[in-house]
């Protein structure tokens, strides 16, 4: 059931026809124009901002994020507490709520806005993400390793470079990841910042043209495709996981033999 | 450039760009709907919005149904999802994960292309769009972040509460209700706010969905907004928010796990 409409799309997807639920015939078309830029040149051009602006976005937002955790790990408790509450207001308030209190803030800033905001936006509500994620990571270390490194003559960046980063790079990664899918995803906030100079991501893309009435037929390629990467994605994490759980499984059952 | 150098050489300070970030781009925003909200035309201070959202029956009606919707919304996927993540705690690891993990990929398309998908369903089905389809439109999207919670909670649940119930005595029916349920309360709160928070401030998947007949409040607001009406509209923003604030507070100790859980969604 919650499966028939994506595969609707991808069934379709493989058809000429204007509208949904005409079939003419098995073709190929319209993968084949998705790629030739058969389509209108916009749709391209939306493609083409969502991955730089999730790229720009999901980067700074580590890097600012990653920073932000190490600081934050070292505060005292009280303000501690008070940075870690505000990190959640954006997780926690509708995006409707964020685009609208970020297009606010352009607006009297008298900031224009297009490409520079949409980027800046994203990182305001990615960031909070990312040091969610590494936070964990930082809080399960244990800080002698750092101390040791100092006292064996590193200097602090040395230690933050050789101790500090291979310990959280995991959690840098997978906030990586998020902010990177979230900013792929985002719509609302989006909507509210991208000005009015036509600058298009993939969702604002699809929502002007359904609300024109029509579907640009190429998207159903498009859902399609997307569908098949993430599936793709997904089946070799898994896989790759569940072999790390037998591999680790197979070490422990060998040092009881041992033993 | 030495003494940023010194500064930096401390990592609590590390924390104090993010700080600033936060103020400028978390904190401001917010304080700045609420400056217009209080605001009128002219920049004095008054009510002038919020009186006009109680004496207008169209904006106050239209938050009054979006609500409805959001709960019956809520309550149909806690009907769904309760079910459904109870029978995926009980089965093996290995086929739970893979079950969880077919909940969670539609979640990874586009939000939109998600709702084109139901309303090419609908019109392939010959079912007309409207409320019918805008209920089952949310229910879609929405299902899973009601699931993954519940799950959670089920799968942690310590199974010798459950045997030692049995072993004193107790029905299947009065294990359910006197042990499973009320230790799932947390999933399911978290589960609640999930669904119905953003259910209360969607717009673009109900106008996908009803064709632009049935208007949500998300969509008034964004129509006020577009229209140039900012001070109405970020009265509007306020009113939502305060609605979310309440919401919240029923759930204050489950809120970052509810955040942390639908972040990795």
């Amino acid at each position: 059931m919650l499966y028939a409409p994506i595969v609707i799309i991808a069934i379709f997807s493989f058809t000429e026809s204007k509208v949904l639920g005409n079939w003419m015939g098995f073709s190929t078309e319209l993968y084949a124009s998705l790629f030739n830029g058969g389509v209108r040149y916009s749709l391209l051009d939306a493609i083409k901002n969502t991955f730089i602006i999730a790229f720009t976005a999901a980067t700074v937002s580590t890097m600012l994020g990653t920073v932000a955790a190490i600081g934050i790990h070292d505060l005292r408790y009280r303000k501690r507490r008070i940075i870690n509450f505000v990190n959640n207001i954006p997780i926690l308030n509708p995006d409707i709520i964020t685009g609208i209190s970020l297009f606010l803030l352009f607006v009297s800033l008298g900031i224009t806005q297009g490409y520079t905001t949409v980027i800046l936006a994203h990182i305001a509500f990615c960031t909070p993400y990312v040091v969610l994620s590494v936070m964990p990571r930082l809080q399960q270390m244990n800080p002698n390793l750092y101390e040791a490194a100092l006292d064996l003559g590193a200097t602090p960046m040395q230690a933050m470079r050789r101790i500090i980063i291979p310990e959280i790079r995991p959690g840098m990664i997978s906030g990586f990841i998020l902010a990177f899918t979230l900013s792929i995803d985002d719509f609302a906030v989006t909507i509210f910042t991208n000005g009015t100079d036509g600058l298009q991501t993939l969702s604002t893309y699809i929502y002007a043209d359904a609300r024109k009435g029509g579907l640009t037929p190429e998207l159903r390629a498009l859902s399609t495709i997307i569908l098949v990467v993430v599936l793709i994605l997904l089946i070799v994490v898994n896989y790759r996981s569940s072999r790390q759980a037998r591999l680790a499984e197979m070490q422990q059952n060998q040092l009881k033999q041992t033993k | 450039m030495r003494l940023l150098v010194k500064f930096f050489s401390r990592r609590r300070n590390w924390s104090l760009p993010y700080a600033l970030f936060l103020a400028v781009f978390v904190v401001m925003p917010l304080v700045l709907i609420m400056v217009y909200a209080f605001q009128s035309k002219d920049g004095g201070f008054s009510f002038e919005n919020f009186e006009r959202f109680i004496n207008q029956p169209e904006a106050a009606n239209t938050f009054i149904y979006s609500i409805g919707i959001a709960l019956i919304t809520t309550l149909i996927c806690l009907a769904l999802g309760y079910p459904a993540a109870y029978i995926l705690s009980r089965m093996r690891p290995s086929s739970s994960r893979l079950v969880v993990m077919l909940f969670i990929l539609p979640m990874w398309i586009n939000v939109l292309v998600r709702t084109l998908a139901t309303v090419a369903l609908f019109d392939f089905l010959r079912l007309p769009l409207g409320e019918g389809a805008l209920i089952f439109g949310m229910v879609y999207n929405f299902l899973p972040f009601m699931i993954y919670p519940i799950y959670n909670v089920l799968q942690k649940m310590d199974s010798s509460l459950i045997e030692a119930a049995e072993d004193l005595g107790a029905t299947p029916r009065q294990v359910f209700t006197r042990v499973v349920f009320p230790l799932s309360m947390p999933g399911i709160v978290s589960g609640i706010m999930m669904v119905f928070m953003p259910t209360i401030s969607t717009f673009a998947i109900a106008e996908l969905l009803t064709m632009n007949n049935i208007k949500l409040f998300g969509t008034t607001i964004q129509e006020n907004i577009n229209n140039g009406m900012w001070h109405y509209g970020a009265a509007l923003s306020l009113i939502m928010l305060v609605i979310i604030g309440i919401t919240s507070l029923f759930s204050d100790s489950s809120e970052t796990d509810a955040a942390n859980d639908g972040g990795l969604l």
